[in-house]
């Protein structure tokens, strides 16, 4: 397959559709974590009570239409190739845990991939939003009704005192984990970040590189994300996250305007490099990958690229990890041959661009 | 900020304490926390999240023990439902199932609050089904306190349709216990 159509097929949907503030929230995302009244957790049932619900949910749930998700489609992982599992994980449809740990786990999909249900993860139940840009709001709605769908046929582990009752008492209460996926390079560059990331922990939130927990900034990309559950309504919660990410917005166009007042020259040589870097290199880790790419949407981001779609970091993001690397080869690859594909999807990808 | 102990590292714990209306702020690297764990708190071997936990609901802990003695539950605690084990949960922080909620309630309460920022009681969605009557409940709580703001506002008529309010819902609610 060549590569536009690749990428077609590859990026979820909802990605496609470039959402409020764009250049800096990359994505927002909503989970809710839900467990089954009266069947153990994940972490003690076994396999057969897992494979239970996951009928119950299938039976229920798969191939029926909601009005706002379309048709759902339920994937068990135990039916998938490893890759193609991997694959779910870089797109952020489902968890690594899932992938590997779940004695029984499957995911329920809608048609744009912007919902995913992920079943017998750590909680019996998941429900994840996942839309472009900076839209919390309409990310705990779609949620919110895809759980009350599911709460009619369901019965849920409800407390009057404690709320949902999830696996971890990190989760319990409203079972919300709300995040914004945001690109904020100017704030990295000029060393403000570091300024400012402690402050947001006072207010229980939490601020994380993009693959969780204690995981490095790759791309200067960062998860910020709450950690109170309890005590909150979602309501709240989602308005005390937005509040924040709005002021980080702020200052990292604040952080912009300055660089490109005082270094603009250093700005442009740096974009420049990165760019040419990117447009020619023969080998590329996925670190450096990430960097570059950085480098260039802030380019874009800032007008001073103009012939190149700021679509790309996102689309490269995904397209160059490893499971995809892999699938768009269509074999197993090693290191090394994953950095010389990636270094020649990623050149591909600017061929694209400047041939229109 | 640099360290207030050591004046070296930069600080990245920061505690505020407010007792009795008087505030006192702390901040600290992590080193130099661990090694005046002990200090701050006045006990042996505290880890920085007891520290934190600690300062956190440090008053409530206070008069939770008063009120319910910590003799009452012992460490072999274990759930009749899943069989959990409270040293098991403790080891891997996860519970087995919804009943270990109650039989660990004790435990939890103050892990709630060292995690959640002192909360410990849901405010948040209540399931529509499963949950009707607790919708009715939670409206009349928050009615209740709508009327306590009127009346301190001295807004009696109002005042007094919310308590209409409050009685028809309380009614619906008993009428349904006894069919």
């Amino acid at each position: 397959m060549s590569l536009g159509p690749f990428i077609n097929e590859a990026v979820s949907p909802w990605m496609k559709n470039e959402g409020p503030e764009a250049d800096i929230v990359i994505s927002s995302r909503i989970r809710l974590a839900r467990n089954l009244q009266d069947v153990t957790y994940p972490l003690l049932a076994d396999k057969e009570q897992l494979e239970k619900i996951v009928g119950k949910v299938e039976d229920k749930f798969a191939g029926h239409s909601h009005r706002r998700f379309g048709q759902l489609e339920l994937l068990k992982m135990n039916d998938l190739k490893a890759n193609d599992k991997r694959v779910l994980v870089e797109k952020h449809l489902i968890s690594p845990n899932l992938a590997t740990d779940s004695k029984a786990g499957a995911v329920l999909l809608s048609e744009d991939e912007s919902l995913s249900v992920m079943v017998n993860e750590e909680d019996h139940l998941r429900i994840q939003c996942l839309l472009s840009g900076f839209q919390l709001d309409e990310g705990l709605k779609y949620a919110n009704d895809m759980d009350d769908w599911m709460e009619e046929k369901l019965d849920f582990a409800f407390d009057e005192k404690r709320g949902y009752l999830t696996t971890c008492p990190t989760n319990v209460g409203t079972g919300l984990r709300s995040s914004v996926m945001m690109h904020l390079p100017a704030l990295v560059l000029t060393k403000n970040l570091n300024r400012i990331l402690p402050a947001i922990n006072q207010l229980g939130l939490v601020v994380r590189g993009i693959y969780g927990e204690g995981s490095e900034a790759l791309g200067n990309l960062f998860q910020v994300s709450n950690q109170t559950t309890l005590g909150k309504s979602e309501k709240d919660i989602v308005e005390d996250l937005r509040n924040v990410v709005t002021q980080l917005i702020q200052q990292e166009r604040a952080a912009r305007k300055t660089l490109l007042e005082q270094s603009q020259n250093k700005l442009e040589d740096r974009i420049y490099r990165s760019y040419g870097i990117l447009a020619y290199s023969r080998r590329m880790e996925s670190k450096e990958a990430m960097q570059r790419l950085s480098d260039v949407r802030l380019g874009i981001d800032m007008g001073l690229i103009k012939n190149v779609n700021g679509k790309i970091l996102n689309e490269l993001m995904i397209l160059t990890q490893p499971g995809f690397l892999q699938q768009y080869a269509g074999e197993k690859l090693n290191s090394e041959q994953r950095d010389e594909r990636r270094a020649a999807v990623i050149r591909e990808r600017f061929n694209l661009e400047t041939n229109g | 900020m640099l360290c207030q102990e050591c004046q070296e590292r930069p600080a990245s714990l920061h505690f505020t304490k407010i007792i009795n209306g008087e505030k006192t702020e702390i901040h600290v690297c992590e080193t130099c926390a661990k090694d005046k764990g002990d200090q701050f708190q006045g006990s042996n071997n505290f880890s920085i999240h007891q520290l934190l936990s600690g300062l956190l609901d440090a008053g409530q802990s206070l008069s939770a023990s008063q009120s319910q003695p910590y003799k009452k539950t012992q460490p072999d605690l274990k759930c009749p439902s899943c069989g959990m084990e409270y040293k098991q949960f403790a080891k891997v922080g996860r519970l087995g199932c919804a009943d270990c909620y109650r039989t660990f309630n004790q435990k939890l309460e103050p892990v709630f609050k060292r995690i959640h920022g002192g909360n410990s009681v849901h405010s948040g969605k209540i399931p529509k089904r499963k949950g009707k009557d607790l919708h009715v409940h939670r409206e009349i709580e928050n009615l209740k306190e709508k009327m306590k703001k009127l009346i301190e506002q001295e807004e009696f008529e109002k005042a007094a349709e919310t308590r209409d309010r409050i009685r028809s819902l309380e009614e619906s609610l008993n009428n349904k216990g006894g069919a």
